[in-house]
Protein backbone atom coordinates (compact mmCIF):
# COMPACT_ATOMS: atom_id res chain seq x y z
CA UNK A 1 0.00 0.00 0.00
CA UNK A 2 2.47 2.11 0.53
CA UNK A 3 3.79 2.16 -3.14
CA UNK A 4 0.11 3.21 -4.12
CA UNK A 5 0.30 6.11 -1.48
CA UNK A 6 3.75 7.12 -3.34
CA UNK A 7 2.15 6.71 -6.64
CA UNK A 8 -0.68 9.14 -5.73
CA UNK A 9 1.22 11.57 -3.89
CA UNK A 10 3.60 12.22 -6.70
CA UNK A 11 2.03 12.46 -9.72
CA UNK A 12 4.70 12.62 -12.58
CA UNK A 13 6.85 9.84 -11.88
CA UNK A 14 10.18 8.85 -11.97
CA UNK A 15 11.57 8.46 -15.86
CA UNK A 16 13.11 5.08 -14.91
CA UNK A 17 9.70 3.45 -13.56
CA UNK A 18 7.14 4.75 -15.19
CA UNK A 19 4.40 2.11 -15.75
CA UNK A 20 5.21 -0.08 -12.78
CA UNK A 21 4.06 1.88 -9.61
CA UNK A 22 0.43 2.39 -11.14
CA UNK A 23 -0.04 -1.19 -11.97
CA UNK A 24 1.41 -2.66 -8.01
CA UNK A 25 -0.94 -0.31 -6.63
CA UNK A 26 -3.93 -1.36 -8.90
CA UNK A 27 -2.96 -5.14 -7.69
CA UNK A 28 -2.90 -4.37 -4.24
CA UNK A 29 -6.18 -2.25 -4.43
CA UNK A 30 -8.01 -4.75 -5.76
CA UNK A 31 -8.43 -7.40 -3.24
CA UNK A 32 -9.78 -4.36 -0.84
CA UNK A 33 -12.10 -3.19 -3.34
CA UNK A 34 -13.66 -6.16 -4.48
CA UNK A 35 -16.15 -8.05 -2.25
CA UNK A 36 -14.45 -11.16 -0.29
CA UNK A 37 -16.96 -13.98 -1.99
CA UNK A 38 -16.73 -14.77 -5.70
CA UNK A 39 -13.88 -14.93 -7.87
CA UNK A 40 -11.08 -12.06 -8.44
CA UNK A 41 -11.06 -10.29 -12.04
CA UNK A 42 -8.52 -12.03 -14.16
CA UNK A 43 -6.12 -9.08 -14.29
CA UNK A 44 -5.49 -8.98 -10.69
CA UNK A 45 -4.98 -12.46 -10.74
CA UNK A 46 -2.16 -12.63 -13.13
CA UNK A 47 -0.10 -10.13 -11.14
CA UNK A 48 -0.94 -11.57 -8.06
CA UNK A 49 2.84 -12.99 -7.04
CA UNK A 50 2.21 -15.35 -4.37
CA UNK A 51 -1.48 -16.50 -4.58
CA UNK A 52 -2.43 -15.58 -1.30
CA UNK A 53 -5.70 -14.17 -0.98
CA UNK A 54 -7.78 -13.04 1.72
CA UNK A 55 -10.04 -15.93 2.21
CA UNK A 56 -6.66 -18.48 2.11
CA UNK A 57 -5.15 -16.38 4.88
CA UNK A 58 -8.35 -16.27 7.01
CA UNK A 59 -8.56 -20.10 6.98
CA UNK A 60 -4.73 -20.40 7.30
CA UNK A 61 -5.11 -19.01 10.65
CA UNK A 62 -6.72 -21.12 12.47
CA UNK A 63 -5.11 -24.60 10.24
CA UNK A 64 -2.34 -22.80 11.18
CA UNK A 65 -3.29 -23.06 15.29
CA UNK A 66 -4.65 -26.19 15.25
CA UNK A 67 -1.29 -27.49 13.76
CA UNK A 68 0.91 -25.72 16.39
CA UNK A 69 -1.73 -26.79 19.03
CA UNK A 70 -1.15 -30.40 17.64
CA UNK A 71 2.57 -30.42 17.53
CA UNK A 72 2.96 -28.95 21.35
CA UNK A 73 0.26 -31.63 22.37
CA UNK A 74 2.04 -35.01 21.05
CA UNK A 75 5.82 -33.51 21.75
CA UNK A 76 4.75 -33.56 25.24
CA UNK A 77 2.91 -36.81 24.97
CA UNK A 78 6.10 -38.13 23.57
CA UNK A 79 8.44 -36.63 26.13
CA UNK A 80 6.05 -38.36 28.63
CA UNK A 81 6.49 -41.82 27.19
CA UNK A 82 10.35 -41.32 27.08
CA UNK A 83 9.94 -41.96 30.78
CA UNK A 84 9.00 -45.37 30.22
CA UNK A 85 11.94 -47.51 29.36
CA UNK A 86 10.93 -50.40 26.79
CA UNK A 87 14.15 -52.80 27.56
CA UNK A 88 14.39 -53.30 31.70
CA UNK A 89 17.99 -53.84 32.86
CA UNK A 90 15.90 -56.35 35.72
CA UNK A 91 15.89 -60.14 36.03
CA UNK A 92 12.85 -61.36 33.73
CA UNK A 93 9.42 -62.08 35.74
CA UNK A 94 9.45 -65.69 34.97
CA UNK A 95 12.46 -68.02 35.30
CA UNK A 96 13.03 -71.71 35.30
CA UNK A 97 13.74 -73.17 38.78
CA UNK A 98 15.88 -76.10 38.16
CA UNK A 99 14.47 -80.16 38.84
CA UNK A 100 12.53 -80.79 41.60
CA UNK A 101 14.70 -83.17 43.15
CA UNK A 102 16.95 -80.71 43.38
CA UNK A 103 14.41 -79.40 46.64
CA UNK A 104 14.53 -81.08 49.98
CA UNK A 105 11.62 -81.77 51.41
CA UNK A 106 10.36 -79.31 54.45
CA UNK A 107 12.62 -76.84 53.40
CA UNK A 108 12.03 -73.11 52.42
CA UNK A 109 15.03 -73.01 49.57
CA UNK A 110 16.86 -69.34 49.51
CA UNK A 111 18.65 -69.85 46.50
CA UNK A 112 16.80 -67.84 43.82
CA UNK A 113 15.82 -64.77 46.67
CA UNK A 114 18.65 -62.59 45.63
CA UNK A 115 17.88 -62.67 41.60
CA UNK A 116 14.55 -62.94 41.49
CA UNK A 117 13.42 -62.25 45.21
CA UNK A 118 11.34 -65.88 45.60
CA UNK A 119 10.93 -68.50 47.84
CA UNK A 120 10.45 -72.04 47.32
CA UNK A 121 9.23 -74.03 49.57
CA UNK A 122 9.21 -77.75 49.12
CA UNK A 123 5.82 -79.49 50.77
CA UNK A 124 5.42 -83.41 51.17
CA UNK A 125 3.37 -83.17 48.54
CA UNK A 126 4.48 -80.36 46.37
CA UNK A 127 6.36 -77.05 45.02
CA UNK A 128 4.66 -73.12 46.67
CA UNK A 129 6.77 -69.99 45.45
CA UNK A 130 6.35 -66.87 47.65
CA UNK A 131 7.64 -63.77 46.68
CA UNK A 132 9.66 -62.03 48.82
CA UNK A 133 8.04 -58.67 48.92
CA UNK A 134 6.46 -57.83 52.78
CA UNK A 135 2.89 -57.09 52.73
CA UNK A 136 2.94 -54.47 54.91
CA UNK A 137 5.21 -51.73 53.29
CA UNK A 138 7.21 -53.74 50.41
CA UNK A 139 10.75 -54.32 52.08
CA UNK A 140 12.64 -58.10 51.33
CA UNK A 141 12.16 -60.34 54.55
CA UNK A 142 14.83 -62.61 55.72
CA UNK A 143 13.99 -66.64 55.96
CA UNK A 144 15.13 -66.91 59.55
CA UNK A 145 15.01 -71.10 59.95
CA UNK A 146 16.06 -71.31 63.40
CA UNK A 147 12.86 -69.23 64.31
CA UNK A 148 10.88 -71.17 61.40
CA UNK A 149 9.55 -67.72 60.45
CA UNK A 150 9.81 -65.13 57.54
CA UNK A 151 11.03 -62.02 59.14
CA UNK A 152 11.20 -58.24 57.70
CA UNK A 153 13.91 -56.17 58.93
CA UNK A 154 11.57 -52.75 58.33
CA UNK A 155 8.83 -52.80 60.55
CA UNK A 156 8.98 -56.34 62.33
CA UNK A 157 6.37 -58.09 60.55
CA UNK A 158 6.70 -61.98 60.63
CA UNK A 159 4.95 -64.65 58.86
CA UNK A 160 4.64 -68.48 58.96
CA UNK A 161 6.63 -70.73 56.33
CA UNK A 162 3.03 -70.48 54.66
CA UNK A 163 2.94 -67.14 54.38
CA UNK A 164 0.43 -66.30 56.50
CA UNK A 165 1.49 -63.34 58.49
CA UNK A 166 0.99 -63.50 62.29
CA UNK A 167 2.89 -60.69 63.68
CA UNK A 168 3.79 -56.88 63.02
CA UNK A 169 2.33 -54.88 61.19
CA UNK A 170 1.81 -56.79 58.40
CA UNK A 171 -2.05 -56.49 57.27
CA UNK A 172 -2.56 -59.44 54.75
CA UNK A 173 -0.21 -63.24 54.08
CA UNK A 174 2.47 -62.76 51.33
CA UNK A 175 1.73 -63.71 47.37
CA UNK A 176 2.59 -67.01 46.13
CA UNK A 177 3.31 -66.78 42.65
CA UNK A 178 2.59 -69.54 39.71
CA UNK A 179 4.52 -71.76 39.70
CA UNK A 180 4.16 -74.92 37.44
CA UNK A 181 6.36 -77.57 35.55
CA UNK A 182 8.16 -76.81 32.46
CA UNK A 183 8.39 -78.76 29.35
CA UNK A 184 12.03 -79.83 29.93
CA UNK A 185 10.96 -80.98 33.75
CA UNK A 186 12.16 -77.59 35.67
CA UNK A 187 10.22 -76.20 37.97
CA UNK A 188 8.99 -72.68 35.91
CA UNK A 189 8.13 -69.80 38.35
CA UNK A 190 6.34 -66.55 36.87
CA UNK A 191 5.74 -63.55 39.00
CA UNK A 192 3.75 -62.04 36.89
CA UNK A 193 0.98 -64.24 38.13
CA UNK A 194 0.26 -63.99 42.02
CA UNK A 195 -2.03 -65.23 43.97
CA UNK A 196 -3.92 -63.80 47.46
CA UNK A 197 -4.34 -66.01 50.55
CA UNK A 198 -7.13 -63.81 51.56
CA UNK A 199 -8.85 -63.88 48.12
CA UNK A 200 -9.00 -67.52 48.35
CA UNK A 201 -6.46 -67.90 45.19
CA UNK A 202 -4.06 -70.50 46.56
CA UNK A 203 -6.51 -73.40 45.77
CA UNK A 204 -5.75 -72.20 42.66
CA UNK A 205 -4.00 -75.35 40.59
CA UNK A 206 -0.98 -73.19 39.63
CA UNK A 207 -0.60 -71.42 42.96
CA UNK A 208 0.19 -75.03 44.09
CA UNK A 209 2.64 -77.82 42.45
CA UNK A 210 1.83 -80.81 43.34
CA UNK A 211 4.50 -83.44 43.42
CA UNK B 1 50.04 29.59 45.74
CA UNK B 2 47.40 27.83 45.70
CA UNK B 3 44.31 29.26 46.50
CA UNK B 4 43.04 25.69 47.84
CA UNK B 5 44.56 22.99 49.21
CA UNK B 6 45.00 19.30 47.07
CA UNK B 7 42.66 17.10 48.05
CA UNK B 8 43.82 13.93 49.36
CA UNK B 9 44.65 11.56 47.50
CA UNK B 10 42.03 8.56 47.87
CA UNK B 11 39.24 11.11 47.86
CA UNK B 12 40.93 11.73 44.02
CA UNK B 13 41.32 8.16 43.33
CA UNK B 14 37.81 7.52 44.42
CA UNK B 15 36.27 10.56 42.14
CA UNK B 16 38.28 9.17 39.06
CA UNK B 17 37.13 5.48 39.54
CA UNK B 18 33.80 6.67 40.24
CA UNK B 19 34.03 8.55 36.82
CA UNK B 20 35.00 6.05 34.34
CA UNK B 21 32.64 4.77 31.82
CA UNK B 22 33.24 1.52 33.26
CA UNK B 23 31.57 2.35 36.77
CA UNK B 24 28.71 4.01 35.33
CA UNK B 25 27.57 1.67 33.23
CA UNK B 26 27.34 -0.52 36.24
CA UNK B 27 25.66 1.63 38.94
CA UNK B 28 23.10 4.11 37.15
CA UNK B 29 22.88 6.02 40.45
CA UNK B 30 24.53 7.92 42.95
CA UNK B 31 25.90 7.16 45.89
CA UNK B 32 22.94 5.59 48.31
CA UNK B 33 23.15 8.81 50.57
CA UNK B 34 19.56 9.94 49.91
CA UNK B 35 16.31 8.18 49.95
CA UNK B 36 16.00 8.40 45.83
CA UNK B 37 19.09 7.28 45.30
CA UNK B 38 18.57 4.52 47.88
CA UNK B 39 15.00 3.80 46.55
CA UNK B 40 17.35 3.56 42.39
CA UNK B 41 19.70 1.29 44.40
CA UNK B 42 17.37 -1.96 44.98
CA UNK B 43 15.27 -1.42 42.05
CA UNK B 44 18.57 -0.71 39.21
CA UNK B 45 19.35 -4.25 40.85
CA UNK B 46 18.53 -8.02 39.54
CA UNK B 47 19.29 -9.65 42.63
CA UNK B 48 17.23 -6.31 44.85
CA UNK B 49 14.50 -5.83 43.16
CA UNK B 50 12.59 -8.39 44.16
CA UNK B 51 12.59 -6.85 47.21
CA UNK B 52 10.82 -3.79 48.35
CA UNK B 53 11.95 -0.81 48.44
CA UNK B 54 10.80 0.46 51.80
CA UNK B 55 9.61 -1.86 54.46
CA UNK B 56 7.44 -1.26 57.46
CA UNK B 57 10.23 -0.82 61.02
CA UNK B 58 7.63 -3.90 62.35
CA UNK B 59 8.76 -5.98 59.30
CA UNK B 60 12.27 -6.21 60.24
CA UNK B 61 11.22 -7.01 63.66
CA UNK B 62 12.32 -10.43 65.11
CA UNK B 63 9.98 -10.63 67.31
CA UNK B 64 7.36 -10.32 64.18
CA UNK B 65 8.98 -12.69 61.40
CA UNK B 66 11.35 -14.61 63.47
CA UNK B 67 13.05 -14.36 59.94
CA UNK B 68 12.25 -17.36 58.85
CA UNK B 69 11.67 -16.69 55.44
CA UNK B 70 14.98 -15.42 54.90
CA UNK B 71 16.41 -18.02 56.80
CA UNK B 72 14.24 -20.81 54.61
CA UNK B 73 16.05 -19.12 51.41
CA UNK B 74 19.64 -18.59 53.01
CA UNK B 75 19.23 -22.74 53.86
CA UNK B 76 18.36 -22.92 50.03
CA UNK B 77 21.41 -21.16 49.19
CA UNK B 78 23.42 -23.04 51.46
CA UNK B 79 22.08 -26.41 49.84
CA UNK B 80 22.46 -25.19 46.38
CA UNK B 81 26.28 -24.31 46.53
CA UNK B 82 26.89 -27.48 48.86
CA UNK B 83 25.66 -30.13 46.64
CA UNK B 84 26.95 -28.40 43.52
CA UNK B 85 30.70 -28.84 45.45
CA UNK B 86 29.30 -32.49 46.03
CA UNK B 87 28.19 -33.14 42.45
CA UNK B 88 32.08 -32.91 41.05
CA UNK B 89 32.89 -36.07 43.04
CA UNK B 90 29.53 -38.04 43.19
CA UNK B 91 28.85 -40.64 40.91
CA UNK B 92 24.77 -41.40 40.73
CA UNK B 93 25.61 -45.18 39.68
CA UNK B 94 24.94 -48.37 41.36
CA UNK B 95 28.77 -49.40 41.31
CA UNK B 96 30.01 -45.66 42.40
CA UNK B 97 27.27 -44.30 44.58
CA UNK B 98 28.02 -45.09 47.92
CA UNK B 99 31.41 -45.53 47.74
CA UNK B 100 31.84 -41.91 46.57
CA UNK B 101 29.55 -41.20 49.85
CA UNK B 102 32.49 -42.56 51.53
CA UNK B 103 35.10 -41.23 49.84
CA UNK B 104 33.34 -37.82 50.13
CA UNK B 105 33.70 -38.16 53.86
CA UNK B 106 37.13 -39.56 54.57
CA UNK B 107 39.15 -38.68 51.01
CA UNK B 108 37.64 -35.56 49.67
CA UNK B 109 39.37 -31.71 51.72
CA UNK B 110 36.56 -30.49 53.93
CA UNK B 111 34.92 -33.56 54.72
CA UNK B 112 32.47 -31.92 56.60
CA UNK B 113 30.81 -30.77 53.30
CA UNK B 114 28.75 -33.41 52.87
CA UNK B 115 27.60 -33.27 56.25
CA UNK B 116 26.55 -29.54 55.84
CA UNK B 117 24.14 -30.63 52.71
CA UNK B 118 22.73 -33.24 55.00
CA UNK B 119 22.32 -30.99 58.08
CA UNK B 120 21.13 -27.99 56.04
CA UNK B 121 18.54 -29.89 54.48
CA UNK B 122 16.90 -31.15 58.11
CA UNK B 123 17.41 -27.49 59.15
CA UNK B 124 15.74 -26.00 55.68
CA UNK B 125 12.62 -28.31 56.11
CA UNK B 126 12.43 -27.32 60.10
CA UNK B 127 12.17 -23.90 59.02
CA UNK B 128 10.06 -23.60 56.59
CA UNK B 129 7.23 -25.24 58.67
CA UNK B 130 8.46 -22.79 60.99
CA UNK B 131 7.99 -20.58 58.66
CA UNK B 132 4.05 -21.45 57.92
CA UNK B 133 3.46 -21.47 61.34
CA UNK B 134 4.49 -17.72 62.08
CA UNK B 135 2.31 -17.11 58.94
CA UNK B 136 -0.56 -18.84 60.30
CA UNK B 137 -0.45 -17.07 63.68
CA UNK B 138 -0.34 -14.44 62.58
CA UNK B 139 -2.99 -14.35 59.48
CA UNK B 140 -0.98 -13.58 56.79
CA UNK B 141 -2.56 -15.74 55.00
CA UNK B 142 -5.67 -14.11 54.66
CA UNK B 143 -6.92 -12.02 51.36
CA UNK B 144 -4.73 -10.68 49.49
CA UNK B 145 -1.95 -12.76 50.33
CA UNK B 146 -4.20 -16.10 49.87
CA UNK B 147 -2.66 -16.74 46.30
CA UNK B 148 1.26 -16.71 48.14
CA UNK B 149 -0.07 -18.62 50.93
CA UNK B 150 -0.54 -21.62 48.51
CA UNK B 151 2.79 -20.84 46.30
CA UNK B 152 3.83 -21.40 49.71
CA UNK B 153 2.21 -24.54 49.99
CA UNK B 154 3.38 -26.00 46.76
CA UNK B 155 6.94 -24.86 48.16
CA UNK B 156 6.67 -26.32 50.97
CA UNK B 157 5.88 -29.96 49.02
CA UNK B 158 9.14 -29.32 46.96
CA UNK B 159 11.24 -28.97 49.93
CA UNK B 160 9.55 -32.42 51.25
CA UNK B 161 10.25 -33.79 47.76
CA UNK B 162 13.58 -32.38 47.61
CA UNK B 163 14.37 -34.20 51.01
CA UNK B 164 13.29 -37.54 49.67
CA UNK B 165 15.19 -37.54 46.37
CA UNK B 166 18.16 -36.93 48.08
CA UNK B 167 17.55 -39.51 50.89
CA UNK B 168 18.20 -42.03 48.03
CA UNK B 169 21.07 -40.77 46.88
CA UNK B 170 23.71 -42.25 49.72
CA UNK B 171 22.53 -45.81 47.98
CA UNK B 172 23.29 -47.44 51.55
CA UNK B 173 20.50 -49.92 53.10
CA UNK B 174 18.58 -47.41 54.93
CA UNK B 175 18.04 -45.39 51.66
CA UNK B 176 17.29 -48.23 49.28
CA UNK B 177 14.29 -49.62 51.80
CA UNK B 178 13.14 -46.14 52.60
CA UNK B 179 13.01 -45.18 49.45
CA UNK B 180 11.16 -48.42 48.71
CA UNK B 181 8.70 -47.78 51.20
CA UNK B 182 8.17 -44.57 49.80
CA UNK B 183 7.47 -44.90 46.26
CA UNK B 184 5.22 -47.83 47.27
CA UNK B 185 2.75 -44.87 47.85
CA UNK B 186 2.47 -43.99 44.50
CA UNK B 187 1.33 -47.91 43.69
CA UNK B 188 -2.31 -46.53 45.29
CA UNK B 189 -2.34 -43.41 43.23
CA UNK B 190 -5.85 -43.01 41.81
CA UNK B 191 -5.98 -44.35 38.29
CA UNK B 192 -2.35 -43.66 38.06
CA UNK B 193 -1.08 -47.25 40.20
CA UNK B 194 -1.79 -50.58 39.46
CA UNK B 195 -2.94 -50.66 43.33
CA UNK B 196 -5.18 -47.93 43.16
CA UNK B 197 -8.84 -46.82 43.10
CA UNK B 198 -10.31 -47.09 39.03
CA UNK B 199 -7.16 -48.52 37.85
CA UNK B 200 -9.23 -51.50 37.14
CA UNK B 201 -11.31 -49.49 34.89
CA UNK B 202 -8.69 -48.65 32.35
CA UNK B 203 -8.16 -52.15 30.55
CA UNK B 204 -8.86 -53.06 26.46
CA UNK B 205 -10.69 -55.86 27.19
CA UNK B 206 -8.09 -58.44 29.65
CA UNK B 207 -5.19 -56.51 28.52
CA UNK B 208 -4.33 -54.16 31.52
CA UNK B 209 -3.28 -50.08 30.67
CA UNK B 210 -2.51 -49.69 34.16
CA UNK B 211 0.18 -52.84 35.79
CA UNK B 212 3.16 -53.12 37.88
CA UNK B 213 5.29 -51.77 34.52
CA UNK B 214 3.46 -48.84 33.46
CA UNK B 215 2.11 -47.13 36.81
CA UNK B 216 2.66 -43.88 38.06
CA UNK B 217 5.70 -45.85 40.41
CA UNK B 218 7.14 -47.41 37.74
CA UNK B 219 7.29 -43.93 35.71
CA UNK B 220 9.61 -42.75 39.24
CA UNK B 221 11.72 -45.33 39.90
CA UNK B 222 12.39 -46.16 36.10
CA UNK B 223 11.88 -50.36 37.04
CA UNK B 224 9.63 -51.75 39.03
CA UNK B 225 11.70 -51.61 42.51
CA UNK B 226 14.87 -49.32 43.47
CA UNK B 227 17.38 -49.94 41.16
CA UNK B 228 19.78 -48.33 39.17
CA UNK B 229 17.08 -47.00 37.17
CA UNK B 230 15.37 -44.97 40.32
CA UNK B 231 19.26 -43.91 41.49
CA UNK B 232 19.71 -41.90 38.25
CA UNK B 233 16.45 -40.75 38.35
CA UNK B 234 16.37 -39.20 41.88
CA UNK B 235 19.49 -37.70 41.23
CA UNK B 236 18.44 -35.93 38.05
CA UNK B 237 15.38 -34.75 39.70
CA UNK B 238 17.36 -33.79 43.05
CA UNK B 239 19.84 -31.97 41.31
CA UNK B 240 17.69 -30.11 38.56
CA UNK B 241 14.01 -30.53 38.24
CA UNK B 242 12.64 -30.02 41.33
CA UNK B 243 15.54 -26.81 42.00
CA UNK B 244 14.58 -25.62 38.81
CA UNK B 245 10.90 -25.30 39.71
CA UNK B 246 11.23 -24.40 43.09
CA UNK B 247 13.67 -21.56 42.06
CA UNK B 248 11.11 -19.96 39.78
CA UNK B 249 8.56 -20.19 41.98
CA UNK B 250 10.52 -18.71 45.08
CA UNK B 251 10.58 -15.99 42.75
CA UNK B 252 7.13 -15.54 42.14
CA UNK B 253 6.50 -16.12 46.60
CA UNK B 254 9.10 -13.09 47.31
CA UNK B 255 7.73 -11.03 44.53
CA UNK B 256 4.11 -11.72 45.60
CA UNK B 257 5.15 -10.71 49.22
CA UNK B 258 5.95 -7.05 47.90
CA UNK B 259 3.03 -6.76 45.82
CA UNK B 260 0.61 -7.73 48.47
CA UNK B 261 1.49 -5.07 50.91
CA UNK B 262 4.95 -5.88 52.24
CA UNK B 263 6.07 -8.51 54.93
CA UNK B 264 3.25 -9.35 56.97
CA UNK B 265 2.23 -6.62 59.21
CA UNK B 266 -1.46 -5.51 59.11
CA UNK B 267 -2.95 -4.13 55.85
Amino acid sequence: MSDGQDSASNPSPAPGAPAAPPATAAAAAQPAAAPPAGAAPSAAKSTEPSGLTRRLFLWSLPVGWVAFAGACVSSLIASGRSLFPNVLFEPPQSFKAGFPSEYNVGEVDVRWKDAFGVWIVREPDGFYALLAVCTHLGCSPNWLPTENKFKCPCHGSGFYRTGINFEGPAPRPLERARVVLADDGQLLVDKSVKFQQEKGEWENAEAFLKA
Amino acid sequence: MATKPPEPILTRTWDYITETQIWRSIFRHGMPSNSRNRALAVMTNVFLHLHPVKIRKSGIRLKFTWCMGGLTFFLFLVETFTGLLLMFYYRPTVAFAYMDIIDLAEQVPLGIMRELHRWGAHAMVISVWLHMFRVFMTGSYKPPREFNWNVGVILLVLTLLLSFTGYLLPWDQLAIWAITVGSNMARATPFLGYEGPGAQLLALGDVKMVHAGSDARFALLGGRFVGEGALLRFYVLHCVGIPLVAGILMAIHFWRVRKDGGISGPM
